[in-house]
């Protein structure tokens, strides 16, 4: 494997980790303000609030691993993406700090705010929806060279039917592996009434993910034949996708191996994204920007590459630690251990 | 280029950054002062510090979570408003970017499971060995950060060959000579800030009508850490003017309003300047500028009239210069006062006014980094990246950031004020003297 496909990919490995986590944690404020419109609060709160507490910082580290990561080995993406996204990432920063800060205040200071509530829940749902704007951009077709300088054409990038289908199947994906999760973190916690509550939005969400999935393969089509044929190549992974979204939702729905269930959605991501990766090969930017035309010299990828090794032993063992102690420890999980302080 | 854009990038940059270091100070010391705290109640067997420890680390999250969100932003600001600049730096320094988070990765992980775990762990051991890592974590990102900060002051590690970088050492990029200087004095200053800001909330109590053992245990504890820090703050500053007079000559002429190159040069100290670069009610300390850069009273410093005039820092540093000095000077004598009135039993030192200037040395203290590091940012202009690229070169092109520092400068006036806010109310709602009653009645101790 040469450095820069090695480099994208452990980038495309934390992306993932961070689509999924900050999945959770977006689909989880987004049920627990509509909890309480709906005056369910009293059902979910509580296990969301164990479960998002100690994780929340741990969530947003993901997103400036990638950012920070993929300046480092690619530092012309900085130069490309960094000149078009000006307005969409600022108001992604902007909704990612009233979120990230809110929730601090909320949990820590004072509690059962509803304003708080429902500011966190509807921008967990925004926030996914300006992020993926990245990857439409990214399939070329809204970027001008002008001068030398690129130049994004907000026009057709809002009128594209494209930029809403990826927007909307990040928002189904963000309801759809949340739910999932969390029908299981409630169940391990005991809680049946939040663990059917969540059970039933999983399977409310199912259908659209797939519906939202399959119209994107079919609009790239029409948008870039190129980037439809190399998807089409890479069939297998979509189809094993496929296959597990079939299992997990069936086991969601017989309430069987709901653990089992949980590990199959990230499997389904895992090949779904690497998929939908590997088809983008090798552009960054479609159709300015390769892996090979941006990458960083020789020295700078080794030095990142022994630091990134160095890195994961340390935090490794850390992060399995910490899930040993909240995520996987039945005690915390179901609130017998009552250390709750903070 | 689009002036407006270079305009409105450095301004944008500059209010995050004027905001987050507020934030980004306290998460680098705090940390450390919260690991002192746990450290000299496990020692003492005292229960007053751990709480100290477990207090200080409820609003400490709250300042994480505003710090780490800011840090955020300027994270991505950085690609968003100076693409030029890191497709450059990115082949160059990317390492130390990619190293701080690493740290932060590591810290946030420990803070979440020492705030989860209070009650764990029968051994307070046990939660001091969590926050060792949290204390390594926030200071090595500060480290790396300032890494990052010190090689566009001196770039250094490659070559520049038909406008192509070659030849590129990332480690000898990190090493760079203003690296050790400005390292330690970010670590000092930032440990020195947040003791006294910790300091001048014990203050503020005892002010208000407490008399708690707490407090007294609390204030003398910070105002022996501010007392070392500061020491050490002002000892790495004189490293620095030392660094400066050697690698950027024209950061301390313009600090000091040094125009003509001469022998035996007197420091400027406060005073005006007008338009034609007369000097009025400045206060001049024949020699000492010379001691500042060489260690030597009549050494030789380069004046401001032998650079080249669009080279040359704006002169207004001087300001920043003397307010980040005068303040670290009071706050030295203002703890040595109080430790050595602790030790020699000077009533003087729990008086009304005295208390008033501990309250305001926390507040002064930050005012001190951000004039620092004004100076800092400022005196290295017109260069973004030092004898490399001037900033308007690595500006971005786009349109619209200024609505973009417009929206910027709501979210950070909404952070800011949600902050004080939360924080007010979190102590306020539950005071020292409940919480010992509570945690007596928990442990089944005597309250002392």
């Amino acid at each position: 494997m040469s450095l820069e496909v090695l480099g994208i990919v452990v980038l495309w490995i934390f992306l993932f980790g961070y689509v999924i986590v900050a999945s959770i944690d977006f689909g989880a404020g987004f049920f627990n303000a509509y909890s309480l419109l709906t005056g369910k609060s009293h059902i979910l709160s509580n296990i969301i609030q164990r479960y998002l507490s100690p994780v929340w910082e741990v969530t947003n580290v993901f997103l400036v691993f990638f950012f920070v990561g993929i300046v480092g080995f690619f530092p012309k993406t900085a130069f490309y993406y960094g000149t078009v996204l000006l307005v969409p990432v600022s108001i992604a920063i902007i909704l990612l700090a009233v979120r990230g800060s809110y929730y601090a205040f909320e949990s820590y200071g004072s509690r059962g705010h509803k304003g708080y509530a429902f500011a966190y829940g509807v921008s967990g749902l925004l926030i996914p929806s300006s992020l993926s704007v990245v990857l439409t951009i990214s399939e070329g077709g809204f970027v001008e060279i002008v001068d030398g300088e690129p130049i994004l054409d907000y026009w057709a990038l809002f009128t594209s039917t494209l930029t809403w289908s990826i927007v909307l199947l990040s928002i189904a994906s963000v309801l759809y592996i949340s739910s999932v999760f969390l029908t299981w973190y409630a169940w391990k916690a005991q809680d049946v009434n939040a663990s059917e509550l969540m059970r039933k939005y999983a399977l409310t969400w199912a259908g659209p993910l797939m519906f939202m999935a399959a119209a994107i393969i079919i609009q790239m089509h029409e948008h870039n034949p190129d980037r439809f044929r190399n998807m089409i190549s890479v069939w297998p992974l979509f189809g094993n996708s496929a296959i597990l979204f079939l299992m997990t939702v069936w086991l969601i729905w017989k309430k069987r191996g709901l653990g089992l269930s949980v590990g199959l959605l990230i499997l389904q991501f895992l090949f779904a994204f690497f998929a939908y990766g590997i088809s983008h090969y090798p552009y960054l930017l479609y159709p300015y920007l390769t892996i090979y035309e941006g990458f960083t010299n020789q020295e700078m990828a080794i030095a990142l590459v022994i630091a990134f090794i160095a890195g994961l032993c340390l935090l490794i063992p850390s992060l399995y630690l910490l899930f040993r102690l909240f995520v996987f420890n039945k005690d915390y999980v179901t609130g017998r251990q009552n250390d709750f302080h903070a | 280029m689009n002036e407006s854009a270079v305009f409105w990038s450095r301004m944008l940059t500059e209010l995050t950054l004027t905001f987050h270091i507020i934030y980004a100070t306290i998460g680098v010391g705090v940390p450390l002062m919260i690991m002192i705290a746990q450290w000299v109640g496990m020692k003492k067997n005292d229960e007053h510090y751990i709480l100290l420890a477990r207090r200080i680390t409820r609003g400490f999250v709250i300042t994480v979570a505003v710090g780490v969100v800011t840090g955020t932003a300027i994270g991505l600001q950085l690609s968003l408003l100076w693409p030029n600049f890191m497709q450059l730096a990115g082949q160059v320094i990317a390492l130390p970017l990619f190293m701080e988070t690493f740290a932060f990765f590591f810290e946030a992980i420990f803070l979440g499971i020492y705030l989860y775990t209070w009650d764990r762990f029968d051994n307070q051991k046990k939660h001091m060995l969590l926050l060792v890592p949290v204390a390594i974590g926030a200071s090595m990102s500060a480290v790396f950060i300032t890494i990052v900060n010190s090689f566009m002051n001196t770039p250094q590690g490659f070559e520049v060959v038909n406008g192509q970088l070659v030849n590129i050492q990332p480690l000898v990029a990190m090493f760079n000579p203003s690296m050790p200087t400005k390292v330690a004095h970010v670590l000092a200053s930032a440990y020195m800030t947040s003791a006294f800001l910790l300091a001048s909330i014990a203050a503020y109590r005892l002010l208000k009508g407490s008399n708690h053992l707490y407090y007294k245990k609390s204030l003398f504890l910070m105002m022996k850490m501010g007392l070392i820090f500061s020491i050490a703050t002002a000892v790495i500053g004189d490293f620095s003017g030392k660094f400066l007079a050697e690698y950027q000559p024209e950061k301390l002429a313009a600090a000091e309003w040094h125009f003509e190159t001469e022998e035996a040069a007197p420091l400027v100290l406060m005073g005006f300047i007008d338009k034609d670069q007369n000097i009025k009610f400045a206060v001049n300390i024949p020699y000492l500028l010379s001691i500042l850069a060489y260690g030597n009273p009549v050494a030789e410093v380069k004046g401001l009239n032998d650079f080249p005039e669009d080279e040359v820092p704006p002169l207004y540093i001087h300001y920043l210069f003397n307010i980040m000095v005068l303040i670290g000077m009071l706050m030295m004598l203002v703890s040595v006062l109080y430790v050595a009135g602790v030790w020699r039993g000077w009533k003087f030192i729990h008086c009304t006014w005295f208390r008033w200037i501990a309250v305001l040395g926390g507040p002064l203290s930050i005012i001190a980094i951000e004039a620092g590091w004004w100076l800092a940012e400022v005196g290295r202009q017109p260069w973004i990246l030092r004898g490399y690229m001037k900033t308007a070169k690595g500006a971005t092109i786009s349109d619209h950031v200024d609505i973009m520092f417009l929206l910027f400068c709501i979210l950070y006036l909404v952070l800011g004020i949600g902050s004080v806010v939360v924080l007010r109310r979190m102590y306020r709602l539950n005071p020292i003297e409940r919480e010992i009653e509570d945690r007596m009645a928990e442990i089944g101790g005597d309250g002392r």
